[in-house]
């Protein structure tokens, strides 16, 4: 008969570790989980990300219910234990079932520490740990302005930006005079703190929190020195507790949390604890790396397996907010033992230091670039002797050779990627065993790397290794998609070569994979092929994503956006007074100026949309398409006392001349009057700046995901010659991005040289310019053409049977 | 309780655009409505698994739907979530008659 594991808390740390149990042998054990929270097993870590609107509560659940379900383990949730009988060896739930163990894992875990502080019970008052916790503040965010984060940690700091992503006013209230002291020293804590000012978060530094008031609901804080804020969100971020209360019931010996060996042994033998409510050597971690490290050391021992048992974890951490890059491992602190290794710019706002003891790096901090951190982390780990290296070499980026020599030698058990807790074991495995090549195969099958991305150097370099001289780093950049290995120069200058007419052909004749292509493909070749033969090629709307099939952008509730074109950004009281008497027709839930001055009506139903562009008698802004979005263009010497050209003019010619004329990315253009450049065009695609003498033209900038300043390209007297540079760039682009690829990226991929080179030469402009005319020529407005022919209107309706 | 399910007239197979998926409302259901490249008519739920996205307005390629949020691909045969994810959608039966297509639900 199966022996009987029943594991108590059903979190990241006690279902890895069940998982480890049924990898080494699955007929072992009946097993019973019983959480309290009412999901299955989810990625507690990615809350922050949730929080930040970056993924969704769906995206973070690890294991489904159908996984349960195909491991036959027994699944309680939303039940509570309340007592554990050691020597009966039972346990006894909230709704008062009683469970027999023969051998039982506690993994509790912990939960947000909340201040003992008059008023912390208030409503408005929250810890963050949980879904629910995570809820409530992005419900919060809808109705309330202030929020309070007590708490400038890893965990607070993330909490404050989530906040403000949601669109609150953040005070972070932190008891010290520097940010996240457990990870950073004094010198990167300030440039941490600098950067997050910079992103609208406030701070109240050396604040010891003394009464929360309010009457029901929270209304402010005060403080030990006499002052307060108010605030309609306390989101306590003070530290965690372990769930220690049934353990110490039960008799085990527990102190801050509860005690084990090696083996996650408890005082008891027949009882387990693994994760966050486990104490080893003095020390209970919060973090989820060594969780998953105990998680094996326990599922080898109650196995029955040699294993080398869990040695205690050196913690590395990162921080989840955009524009923070840090990265903290081991010591933080100079003492008497350690030599320090510090550089530190202040103009390019970058610190890195390395603690040494015997020529052994036992500490790191990193602010600005952290991309060094997991090699140094390792070196770390591994104890490796640097005292072949020069102190400013080892700071500085190693060549491939050493970096590849590091995941070498890592071992198989060595968490690679920390958010899902993947092995170099298992990414090994996955390369030889599926013949993965690249670095998508292995996440899409793996998860390493799908979640904040930090690990996929690393994992990189792991197929760089374990494939040897098979491994071809050109696939890992540019291998198209999943149905082919070829990469995306080579599909299209063979697409030239064999002169291939369709899509169709494209795939039987170069091998794809699939013969209807994917989702990456489908919509990459259709471009291609129009783009090389704008004549003949017909575009074939199966092959676009949705929102340019359908000319709108999808809502996340399947509703549309309309916007139309507003050429420079300009309109008339008539199509104002228009575009209101529609919306209101309609119902239209949202109508709001977009980010590219113009008027978005956003929730119009799918069987709505023709009708409502019918009415309006507009031309499309193409908003959701890859293609010229818009020209941003400030009001210029037609009414400005500064303009020293018409501006406004030049881009409403600007954006009428590049429109609607597919290109691998959205674009998006600017034409400024004066050096103000209140059009702010520097972060353009392509931008105009009118002077006195001319315009000065800027291309390959980008406001979006990664800003980047344009490049300037050159000076032009005229006009005409303006519209001229901008058609032979977009039509260089189209020639030669990969699909999906922006200017910004393109432009580096390619090097600002060789772009402004092949555009500052005559001949090739004036070419680039004739094709760019010719496929120009083919396309006629969307909206209208959909509107005339009945096939296509018909796309939009819905039937009812 | 019984269901009962039954077959309900949809629309013209002619009408219907290869590779280009249909909103179909039956009996308060939404349902995805796909006519294959091979001639085929299939028919799922049209909500993925995921994030309830809109699976009428995904790209089709061969017996899979990619759903236009965030790319999950469905079996239109078997309504499974292909790997990584996990998932399953409902699978409605079609049939063609004198070039009309009907519903199962």
């Amino acid at each position: 008969m199966k022996k009987k594991l029943v594991m108590i808390g059903n979190g990241m740390a006690g279902v890895r570790t069940i998982e480890e149990i049924l990898k080494r042998n699955d007929e072992l054990f009946d097993i019973t989980i019983i959480g309290d929270e009412p999901y299955p097993n989810y990625n507690r870590i990615m809350l922050s990300n949730v929080l930040q609107g970056k993924t969704t509560i769906n995206e973070i659940n690890i294991n489904d219910w159908d996984w349960y379900q195909e491991h036959y383990i027994h699944l309680l949730t939303g039940e509570k234990v309340v007592k554990i009988d050691k020597e009966k060896k039972e346990i006894l739930t909230d709704k008062d079932q009683v469970i027999e163990y023969d051998e039982l894992i506690i993994a509790t875990g912990s939960s947000a520490f909340i201040l003992p502080v008059p008023g912390s019970d208030l409503e408005g008052v929250i810890g963050f740990r949980t879904i629910e916790d995570t809820e409530k503040m992005m419900e919060t965010a809808k109705k309330y302005k202030k929020a309070v984060v007590i708490g400038g940690g890893l965990l607070g700091l993330e909490a404050a930006r989530g906040l403000i992503d949601r669109g609150m006013d953040v005070h972070v209230v932190h008891l010290l005079p520097t940010l996240m002291e457990q990870q950073l020293d004094a010198a990167a804590a300030n440039l941490l703190k600098k950067d997050l000012e910079a992103q609208g978060m406030k701070f109240l530094m050396e604040k010891q929190t003394a009464e929360i008031f309010g009457e029901d609901r929270v209304q402010g804080i005060k403080f030990t020195d006499g002052t307060s804020i108010e605030c309609d969100l306390v989101v306590m971020a003070v530290g965690i507790r372990p769930n220690v209360a049934i353990a110490r019931e039960a008799g085990l010996e527990v102190n801050r949390a509860i005690i084990v060996n090696n083996h996650m042994v408890t005082s008891d033998s027949s009882i387990y604890a693994v994760g966050e409510c486990a104490e080893h050597n003095g020390i209970a971690y919060g973090l989820v790396a060594p969780l998953y490290e105990q998680g094996i050391a326990l599922a080898d021992h109650i196995t029955g397996r040699e294993g080398k048992g869990y040695q205690g974890s050196i913690l590395s951490t990162q921080l989840k907010v955009a524009g923070c890059d840090l990265f903290s491992g081991g010591k933080i602190h100079e003492d008497e033992d350690t030599q320090a290794i510090i550089v530190h710019d202040q103009f390019a706002k970058l610190y890195k230091k390395i603690l040494v003891t015997d020529n052994k790096i036992v500490g790191i901090v990193l602010y600005g670039d952290a991309s060094d951190g997991n090699r140094l982390f390792n070196m770390l780990k591994k104890g490796a002797d640097i005292s072949e290296y020069t102190s400013s070499s080892v700071l500085s980026k190693s060549g491939q050779d050493s970096e590849e020599d590091l995941v070498a030698s890592m071992s198989a058990e060595d968490t690679v990627c920390g958010c899902n807790g993947v092995t170099k074991g298992t990414i090994v495995h996955s390369i030889l065993e599926q013949g993965f090549t690249t670095f998508e195969e292995v996440k899409g099958c793996t998860k390493a790397g799908g979640s904040c991305g930090k690990c996929k150097p690393m994992v990189e370099s792991i197929l760089a290794h374990t494939l040897g001289d098979s491994f071809d780093a050109s696939l890992q950049k540019t291998g198209m998609c999943r149905c082919t290995t070829l990469t995306r120069d080579e599909v299209v200058a063979q697409i030239k070569e064999l002169q291939l007419k369709s899509p169709k052909e494209v795939r039987m004749v170069l091998g794809f994979e699939s013969a209807e292509g994917c989702s990456k493909c489908r919509p990459a070749l259709n471009y291609y092929m129009r783009m090389l033969f704008p004549e003949e090629y017909e575009d074939d709307k199966a092959s676009r994503f949705v929102n340019e099939k359908m000319e709108g952008n999808i809502q996340k509730d399947g509703t549309f956006s309309v916007i139309p074109r507003m050429y420079g950004g300009t309109t008339t009281a008539d199509d104002l007074i228009k575009m209101g008497e529609v919306a209101k027709k309609y119902n239209v839930p949202l109508v709001k100026v977009t980010g590219a001055s113009r008027i978005g009506l956003y929730g119009v139903k799918k069987e709505d949309v023709p009708n409502v562009w019918e009415e309006l008698g507009m031309r499309s802004g193409y908003a959701y398409s890859k293609s010229l979005r818009n020209v941003k263009s400030c009001v210029g010497s037609r009414f400005c006392r500064f303009g020293t050209k018409d501006s406004l003019g030049l881009g409403i010619q600007l954006e009428q001349e590049i429109e609607m004329v597919d290109t691998p990315h959205k674009m998006k253009m600017g034409v400024t009057g004066c050096p103000r450049n209140c059009a702010e065009v520097l972060t353009k695609d392509f931008g105009v700046v009118c002077v006195e003498n001319g315009y000065q033209l800027y291309f390959g900038g980008n406001g979006g995901t990664e800003v980047r300043e344009c490049d300037s390209l050159t000076t032009v007297k005229t006009e005409e010659e303006v519209i001229k540079y901008a058609k032979a760039y977009v039509q260089y682009y189209r020639e030669n991005a990969n699909y999906g690829e922006r200017t910004a990226p393109w432009v580096e991929r390619m090097g600002v040289d060789l772009v402004k080179d092949t555009l500052l030469n005559e001949e090739n402009v004036e070419q680039l310019v004739n094709r760019f005319e010719k496929a120009k020529n083919t396309y006629q407005e969307a909206w209208s053409s959909v509107l005339n022919n009945p096939a296509k209107r018909d796309m939009y309706e819905v039937i009812r049977g | 309780m019984t269901v009962t399910k039954e077959w309900t007239q949809i629309m013209k197979l002619s009408d219907l655009p290869k590779q280009i998926g249909k909103e179909v409302h039956v009996n308060g259901k939404s349902i995805a409505l796909f006519h294959l490249s091979n001639g085929e008519v299939k028919a799922i739920a049209n909500s993925c698994p995921h994030n309830n996205g809109p699976l009428a307005e995904g790209i089709v390629s061969g017996e899979y739907v990619f759903c236009p949020l965030h790319d999950w691909k469905i079996s239109l045969t078997t309504g499974e979530v292909q790997k990584p994810d996990n998932g399953c959608v409902e699978v409605y039966e079609t049939e063609i008659k004198d070039d009309y297509i009907y519903l199962m639900v």
